[in-house]
């Protein structure tokens, strides 16, 4: 599988994300530079965590606003499998690929521990491997995570199978516990956790590998 | 020059003393522009200067085989083996901590970060030391919750994990709380950079933010005690953008890896011009700045506030003569400025152009090497007494008081307000004994622990001296690596008192002999004195930041209970030390009698021995005991593991003891019953005492049988719950 992590200025998990990528489709991705917006074709966009442009005005906003977020989206419309991990998730909520916003956490603060969840949809090109299983474990790090969406997106995204992941318990106010959701036609998928974290057992479980492994038996 | 009269008050002003500004005078033999003043007022502050300690720091112990590089530049260097280095040092942010605690507590962090990445290493991890006042303070909470905030806000947001640290209350630090900063980075051992200036005629070059007006004469601050005005400095706090920061280690960090650098140094206290004149001093050359290039944020700047800013983010570097648009394509496609500022000469001056005009112009070394240096007065502290510390009216309150108090609670509430994760390297999280770091790529560890008992220290400074370098050698022999070397941040009170000379001395001496005995050298450090308010000291702090190697993560021992009907065992003999304890101290209310002893030949002998039960896979489950003594460790592993625990002390010593005595040197294992067998037949073979206590498993924590026991639920409950419960109550 080849896949590319486009880096923006203050992109922080950029090598978290192309490290577990590399490990499990055993191939590098390309690091696409915010700049160079006419990268090769791959088979997956990856969008890491991070503080993109310092998270200044509105988390992700500027990103969004970026040239090679248009060719991303461009993309992404055109079915490459997108995947937005934290401020890559809330990137994609501000380009408009998703639906609602990311609000700052509940109670203000910054979080970061392993926090359980249920796969809501075990369909899909990036969860069909969490099949049979009732709960898993993957870290959040972030402080503006609280999912926001009006009543009619948040019915909408549950019934038509679009909310991928839902926490197990209250981690940051999120509307309904959303943890991650995915665009109508199933190629986006948006989360707060860090499933790149997440992918050995040193590093404390490999909930995460299952989501890479997903993406790649879908794509064959 | 510039036209304004040098006047006494103005000296005084600047933190000099009359006999100071004469040696000015002589160095200079004329009178000094209002820039050079305010030069040598930060050159020879107490925070740049040492002025105080520096008689003192002599008598450390720097060296090993495994030392790259010792005191004296930006950090501390250590060779890990495989071509790489391990680049570390710990450094205060106190007095701008305690008047922004937002501000100050993450401008640390930023500062730390530089010293570190300034020597080419990628920064990999973030700890810490803080020390905040009595929980009842009534500005407690809310320091608390600026710093924590802080720290987070800055080290987040470049990206760089913080994976442990320690957080006291005392009343001492009511007044004056402790932000002590530590960064561990990588570097290849060919690949390290260092600050002597070298080449006449060589480009000097200014990289990252705009120079503003923030900090001016943040050095100065540090190096005054406080009065109720304090708050009044609030603008000589500087602002930190730890995006800024991001993008100055990936520049940075990219031009290393050219061969373009000669010399580079970070902008810390006292900015450009204590960065420059150390460049100057330690190459042997002369600086000539032009002031007008520097990259200016406000408008109509003067000469003095440019020289004097401490705007953060800014580094200053020698380049290699026609490698300045290369370069500067780097940083301009970061997005940070860079402009020449000046050459290299050899006036053996720093000499200052503006507008066409020379406004500062001094001998290097006369702003280094005649700085003044003080052996200031000193009193040994007085030897105290032995006491007996009798039992408490309610054991299992007493116990449940601890563990769900102030000071052994769990700080759960802090670090996950740190992102202790991301790099995606963090093999042990915060929370254990030490934490450890992955090298990236291998499968070797990092083992970093920040460690002092300020109470040790006050009640006997030469003993909480060895104790503080000791109990971080433990912790991360606790997980199983091998030592290495430290760093340290002397926090003192005001050095002009001769008790409080004493402490440092006396911490000091303490410090060197426990280095010597465990081959356990100081790298880099920093010393905060005048942590004082209205004339009150804190506790003497001098916070040890340790750093070891493990061959292989997987060989790792951490505190948790793992399996229900292991074996525990006590590695190291206990004896009758509740003086200077934290029983005695929380739940008597006293603070007397001598602190635990440190002998170091023990503490060497059964540190060696656990570290090797580890290193060969004997034992995955350990902890060492400090505050709080036995019961406090027990209940650390019960908790981390969700695992009670049943166990049985005889009766050589009174229960009490048993369980609070801080002796040193102790550990407690958990093993299968025929591999704690082994493990006992050697320890006594090596003459160690061991003794086996009882068993894991169940709900409860019960120690001969009904004379203590907890439900672990509860005992949870109250660990976990102290300080978010604390916090909350400020909301």
């Amino acid at each position: 599988m080849k896949s590319a992590v486009i880096v923006f200025p203050g992109s922080n998990c950029d090598r978290d994300m192309a490290v577990a990528l590399e490990k499990i489709t055993g191939q590098k991705p390309i690091m696409v530079w915010h700049q160079e917006y006419d990268f090769p074709e791959v088979d997956f966009i990856a969008l890491p965590g991070g503080f993109s442009y310092g998270d200044y005005l509105r988390c992700g906003a500027m990103s969004a606003r970026s040239h090679v977020m248009k060719e991303v989206v461009k993309r992404a419309e055109a079915g490459v499998p997108t995947f937005g991990v934290c401020n890559g998730f809330q990137i994609l909520t501000e380009t408009g690929l998703l639906p609602g916003a990311l609000m700052r956490n509940a109670n203000l603060h910054f979080v970061c521990r392993d926090v359980e969840m249920t796969v809501e949809n075990t369909d899909s090109m990036f969860t069909s491997g969490y099949k049979g299983m009732d709960s898993i474990t993957i870290p959040v790090a972030h402080h503006d995570g609280n999912y926001f969406a009006d009543t009619e997106t948040l019915d909408r995204l549950e019934g038509e199978g679009q909310v991928a992941f839902k926490y197990k318990s209250d981690i940051n106010g999120a509307q309904r516990r959303i943890a991650g959701i995915m665009n109508a036609k199933g190629n986006v998928l948006g989360m707060m956790p860090h499933p790149e974290r997440m992918i050995e057992p040193a590093l404390g479980g490999s909930d995460g590998r299952i989501l890479f492994e997903s993406v790649i038996n879908s794509l064959g | 020059m510039t036209d304004v009269k040098i006047t006494p008050e103005l000296v005084k002003e600047h933190g000099l003393t009359a006999e100071e500004y004469d040696r000015i005078l002589a160095a200079l033999g004329r009178e000094p522009s209002i820039t050079e003043l305010g030069i040598y007022s930060v050159m020879w502050s107490e925070h740049c200067s040492y002025k105080s300690s520096r008689i003192h720091l002599k008598k450390l112990p720097t060296k090993a085989d495994w030392v790259i590089q010792g005191p004296g530049e930006n950090a501390g260097v250590i060779d890990i083996g495989d071509g790489q280095a391990a680049i570390f040092k710990m450094e205060s942010h106190n007095h701008p901590s305690y008047i922004e605690p937002y501000q100050g507590a993450a401008t640390g962090v930023g500062g730390i970060l530089r010293d570190v990445f300034t020597m080419g290493a990628r920064p990999v991890a973030n700890m810490n030391a803080l020390r905040f006042g009595e929980p009842d303070h009534p500005k407690t909470r809310h320091l608390v919750a600026g710093v924590v905030e802080g720290i987070g806000g800055y080290g987040n947001c470049v990206g760089v994990p913080t994976v442990g640290g320690e957080t006291n209350f005392d009343p001492s630090y009511n007044g004056n709380i402790l932000v002590n900063a530590m960064t561990v980075g990588l570097a290849d051992t060919d690949k390290i950079f260092y600050s002597a200036a070298a080449g006449v005629g060589n480009p000097v070059v200014y990289v990252g933010s705009k120079t503003g007006r923030d900090g001016i004469h943040g050095a100065t601050m540090a190096s005054a005690e406080f009065t109720e005005d304090s708050e009044e400095k609030r603008p000589t706090v500087q602002v930190g953008d730890p995006f800024t920061e991001k993008l100055l280690i990936e520049a940075c960090l990219e031009l290393m890896a050219t061969d373009a650098i000669v010399a580079i140094q970070d902008m810390g206290a006292a900015g450009l011009t204590s960065s420059s004149v150390e460049m100057a001093s330690k190459g042997g050359v002369g600086f000539e700045l032009i002031l007008d290039n520097v990259p200016q944020r406000e408008e109509n700047m003067t000469p003095y506030e440019m020289c004097l800013s401490e705007s953060q983010e800014r580094m200053l570097m020698v380049l290699k003569p026609g490698r300045e648009d290369m370069a500067k394509a780097i940083f301009e496609k970061w997005e940070l400025d860079f402009a020449v500022i000046g050459t290299i000469t050899t006036t053996g001056k720093l000499t200052l152009k503006f507008k066409g005009e020379t406004v500062g112009d001094m001998p290097i070394d006369s702003l280094v090497d005649d700085a003044p240096m003080y052996d200031r007065p000193w009193v040994p502290t007085p030897k105290r007494k032995a006491v007996t510390v009798p039992a408490p009216a309610d054991l299992g309150k007493a116990v449940m008081d601890m563990i769900g108090g102030p000071h052994l609670s769990s700080r759960r509430w802090i670090w996950e307000q740190y992102d202790h994760m991301v790099m995606g390297d963090t093999i042990q999280r915060p929370g254990g004994d030490a934490a450890v770091v992955r090298v990236h790529g291998t499968m070797k560890g990092l083992a970093i622990s920040t460690d002092v008992s300020p109470r040790y220290c006050y009640a006997d400074p030469v003993e909480g001296g060895k104790q503080a370098v000791a109990e971080t050698w433990r912790n991360i022999t606790a997980v199983g690596a091998k030592p290495l070397a430290i760093t340290n941040c002397l926090n003192f009170g005001n050095p002009e008192r001769p008790e409080i000379m004493g402490q440092f001395v006396g911490c000091l001496d303490g410090m060197g002999e426990a280095c010597r005995a465990l081959d356990y050298p100081i790298v880099s450090g920093n010393v905060s004195l005048y942590n004082e308010t209205n004339g009150t000291g804190i506790l003497p702090t001098p916070a040890i930041g340790g750093v070891g190697v493990m061959a292989d993560i997987d060989c790792m021992a951490t505190v948790a209970f793992e399996k229900a009907g292991e074996t525990i065992l006590l590695i190291g003999e206990t004896r009758d030390e509740l003086g200077a304890s934290l029983y005695q101290k929380q739940i008597l209310g006293e603070d007397d009698g001598l602190p635990p002893l440190v002998d170091l030949g023990v503490e060497r002998r059964n540190g060696d021995f656990v570290r090797a039960m580890i290193e060969n896979g004997q034992v995955t489950t350990c902890h060492d005991l400090s505050d709080g003594g036995l019961i406090a460790a027990l209940a650390d592993m019960a908790i981390g593991g969700n695992m009670g625990a049943e166990i049985t002390l005889g009766e050589t010593l009174p229960l009490h003891v048993q369980l609070f005595s801080e002796t040193q040197a102790r550990y407690l294992v958990a093993a299968e019953a025929d591999v704690a067998e082994t493990i006992r037949q050697e320890a006594k073979d090596a003459g160690i005492p061991v003794t086996v206590l009882g068993k894991t498993g169940g709900d409860r924590l019960s120690v001969n049988g009904d004379a203590l026991s907890l439900a672990l639920a509860d005992v949870r409950a109250a660990h976990e719950g102290w300080l978010p419960n604390y916090m909350a109550a400020a909301e």
